[in-house]
């Protein structure tokens, strides 16, 4: 036996050596995290109260507390008074403290950690990863670029020519020539006139792809702060899915009470007014900057309008004008009608506004968002029905 | 290096032989350290794939790190055993391992425990694991990764609840209940009955009544899901079956943690004092790694609030082998689980000796140490032990709509349990059962409650 048994001592250690090559704990290790990933893409609101609505997120990422996923199992319920068995020089009576700061059961009834469910590890995602996902999570359209009525003249690279500007010279291009040529002529001159490449440049017509987007706010006094964050999130998703569609995307963020001001982003969300709404205001606004700057040939429109969606009733008529006079610019319009913590009777002023002129068969629509899950309804239903509008 | 380990093996065995060990043989092997944390983390050398191992496993890589753990070994018993040794050990921590290998291969082939269950496994658990996890691996090809974890999630939630009594094969219920004989004390009616052609009236068939499921409280959850689930597929209840067999082997590795780990502490100490053929600065180094192994508190403390294993359970049979002698011990090593090695031979002078003391650990973290009562200590010794360790849950009913009615007996428990993680866990069942679950329970403050999914 015990030969057999020497036999085996070397043979079983060269059939595993495997296990230097595959670590199950480590797949396992993966297929927790993949799972946390599934688990935070559901989450994604939550992670975006931080990030600027407009700034552009290539390799930005954020970081998310993230705890160790609990693989539950039935356990007694937490018990006041615990009994153990030490060892050591400790009398009856004896009182001694332990830290138990981090390492107690969850306080009060929360029972979320304790043991395993422990640490946490922060995951770092990528903004553009989140985008994916959730895109993916919608099941939303990638749009095609619209383009604009106007060509606009871009310059691309395209082959090499022997002269050029400095700025030009493509210097990998350059030395192999001045290799090929030692090679032939087995002269030892560096780099003669003759070895040099400039990149050059043709210059084509292309229409523009170009794209600026209105987001208005009403920001008197009846819309707190968990509209405007429901407002901000929705901006910034529809911004993130319109980056998708278009090369150049233009913001111009317009508050308003009974007057409207142009404000750059960081002020934007802080702004805060006294005073009633008057809508029309805004819209005026609007149509203003377009004549001014966005000439509608050359970019596409979008206008998001975020309100409590109460207007003054005398103000009705003039808003009406402002927007279908927007709308015959515009690709399309959105009404977010922020309701946190209302009870709603009847549709207000501004929502039945939107629902005639969608009637009217303008490229208008309106969102209500009460909780952050509207949005994604409200950001689904927006870019479905630019893919429908596109069909 | 290895050639002389190799050589210290042989003769340390032929050492074991001679002063009776009696044990399957053993393939020792040396691995790199990744692969011990692995296994310790997985309970086997293969095993089925799940993210609650991935959690496990950077639970201990970071220990490890952070030097807090030093994996020597892992034992498979089996025929043969399999154990495993970290490649970065030193010579002499080897020889010790190597000897203390032995001793935990004769305890889990003479521990009636370990036997029962050796038998039921059929000493091959390693490679049924081993087929387990590929098993797995191929329903996760054809069924996909989430309708596996899924079965998995629920399987593994539920693996210490296992019958170790009715044992790993058991027949289904009887479908139909036993037939009650009626009592009949009238002789007269007796010899009446037995007359020929007197049966058509008692015609059996009238009262074969559908025997209840489960016919008495079901203790074994796998078991009962695996054969009584109405809505599952052969293949999920196979994954049900594969974790309750790898529960069935690791339900004495627990129950005889202490013991078993005394015993082989016990064994390398007698083997590597009777090892004259060891040079005597090896010995001398062993010997070292030994008082770190059993020795009762980390570092420079002078009290712990946790026992060490090694350490209690050296102590028990060394005492044990002073009084009684070696066969005694054997015998009790034969016959006993942790349960009857506390209550039976921790005794009053030997909890004195090892300055054993019992404490109440308040919510706040304040900590009393009580009034000495050495049957108290020992059940607060045995507490986390009860049931493989988990609350008593039970199979009650199964209604004729499907519905799965468990019971917690928290009259055993003395308390409720942890409802947040109950649900989920119900969640985790109804996911497999398909049907409603339902589960009796107390709150806090006793009340009885009841959970349902949905």
């Amino acid at each position: 036996m015990s030969d057999r048994e020497r036999a085996d001592f070397s043979g079983t250690r060269k059939e595993t050596q495997w296990y230097g090559l595959f670590s199950r704990g480590a797949r396992d290790w993966l297929r927790h995290n993949e799972k946390i990933r599934e688990a935070v893409t559901r989450h994604l609101p939550d992670l975006v109260s931080d990030l600027d609505v407009s700034g552009s997120h290539h390799n930005r990422t954020v970081r998310v507390p993230v705890r160790f996923l609990e693989h539950y199992r039935f356990v007694l319920g937490h018990s006041r008074e615990m009994k153990g068995v030490g060892q050591g020089e400790a009398k009856p009576g004896d009182v001694m403290q332990t830290d138990t700061g981090k390492q107690g059961r969850g306080n009060k009834g929360e029972g979320s950690d304790s043991g395993e469910g422990g640490p946490e590890f922060l995951l770092e995602l990528k903004v553009d990863d989140i985008i994916d996902w959730f895109w993916e999570e919608l099941n939303l359209p990638n749009l095609k670029a619209k383009t604009g009525t106007v060509e606009e003249d871009e310059y691309t690279r395209e082959g090499w020519d022997k002269r050029g500007a400095r700025a030009r010279l493509d210097r990998r291009r350059t030395l192999k020539e001045a290799v090929k040529r030692r090679a032939v002529y087995q002269k030892d001159i560096p780099f003669i006139d003759e070895d040099l490449r400039y990149r050059q440049l043709v210059k084509h017509q292309r229409p523009n792809t170009e794209a600026v987007v209105f987001c208005c706010l009403d920001v008197s006094s009846s819309m707190i702060e968990d509209d405007r964050k429901l407002a901000k999130s929705f901006f910034f998703w529809a911004l993130q899915g319109l980056r998708r569609q278009y090369r150049q995307i233009e913001t111009v963020f317009v508050a308003h009470t009974i007057e409207a001001w142009e404000f750059s982003e960081e002020e934007f969300f802080q702004v805060t007014a006294h005073g009633g709404t008057v809508a029309s205001v805004a819209f005026r606004k609007a149509n203003e900057i377009i004549d001014q700057r966005y000439s509608p040939e050359r970019y596409n429109i979008y206008l998001f309008y975020a309100s409590d969606g109460e207007n003054f009733p005398q103000d009705r008529d003039a808003a009406l004008t402002g927007l279908e006079q927007l709308a015959q610019h515009a690709n399309f319009i959105g009404f977010l009608e922020t309701l946190t913590g209302r009870l709603v009777d009847s549709p207000s002023s501004m929502s039945r506004l939107f629902d005639l002129l969608q009637l009217n068969g303008l490229p208008v629509r309106a969102y209500p968002l009460r909780e952050q899950e509207d949005v994604w309804t409200a950001i689904g239903g927006f870019f479905r029905s630019q893919a429908d509008a596109e069909a | 290096m290895t050639d002389l380990l190799r050589e210290y093996t042989k003769q340390l065995e032929a050492l074991a032989r001679k002063q009776g060990l009696n044990y399957f043989p053993v393939d020792f092997e040396l691995v790199p350290t990744s692969f011990m944390m692995e296994v310790a983390v997985y309970g086997l050398p293969v095993r089925m794939p799940h993210w609650s191992f991935g959690v496990r496993y950077i639970y201990q890589l970071i220990q490890h790190r952070m030097g807090h753990s030093h994996l020597f070994e892992v034992v498979f018993p089996g025929n043969p055993g399999r154990a495993f040794m970290a490649d970065t050990n030193s010579l002499a921590e080897n020889t010790l391992v190597t000897a203390h290998v032995l001793g935990h291969a004769d305890f889990s082939r003479n521990n009636a425990l370990f036997r029962k269950s050796q038998e039921q496994v059929g000493y091959h658990i390693v490679e049924q694991a081993a087929a387990h996890a590929r098993r797995i691996s191929e329903a996760i090809d054809v069924h996909g990764q989430s309708r596996v974890e899924k079965v998995l999630d629920a399987a593994l939630a539920l693996e210490q609840y296992i019958d170790p009594h009715l044992g790993l094969q058991r027949p289904l219920y009887p479908l139909y209940e036993e037939q009650k004989s009626h009592k009949v004390s009238d002789p007269f009616l007796q010899r009446f009955r037995a007359l020929p052609g007197s049966e058509m009236a008692h015609d059996a068939s009238a009262e074969r009544r559908r025997a209840p499921i489960p016919p008495h409280r079901e203790y074994d959850l796998l078991w009962f899901i695996a054969h009584y689930a109405p809505l599952m597929d052969d293949w999920e209840r196979d994954i049900f079956l594969a974790v309750r067999e790898e529960s069935f082997y690791f339900y004495p590795v627990f129950a005889c943690q202490l013991m078993n780990e005394g015993w082989a502490c016990l064994w390398h100490t007698t083997l590597l004092r009777e090892a004259d053929f060891l040079p005597q600065g090896l010995f001398l180094d062993a010997m070292k790694t030994h008082s770190d192994v059993v020795r009762p508190y980390a570092g420079e403390k002078q009290v712990a609030l946790d026992i060490n294993p090694y350490h209690l359970g050296f102590a028990i049979w060394s005492e044990i082998v002073k009084e009684r002698g070696i066969d005694e011990a054997r015998t009790i090593m034969e016959q006993d689980d942790d349960f009857s090695f506390i209550r039976n031979h921790l005794t009053e002078e030997l909890a004195e000796q090892l300055k054993l003391f019992e404490y109440k650990k308040t919510a706040d973290g304040e900590i009393r140490v009580m009034d000495h009562d050495l049957d108290s200590l020992r059940e607060s010794l045995l507490v986390k032990k009860f049931n493989f360790g988990a609350p008593h849950i039970c199979v009650k009913s199964m209604q004729s709509d499907g519905t799965l009615l468990l019971r917690h007996e928290h009259e055993t428990d003395h308390r409720g349990l942890d409802l947040v993680r109950a649900d989920k866990v119900l969640n985790y069942v109804h996911g497999v059962w398909r049907r409603p679950v339902i589960l009796h329970t107390v709150d806090e403050k006793g009340h009885s409650i009841t959970r349902a999914v949905p």
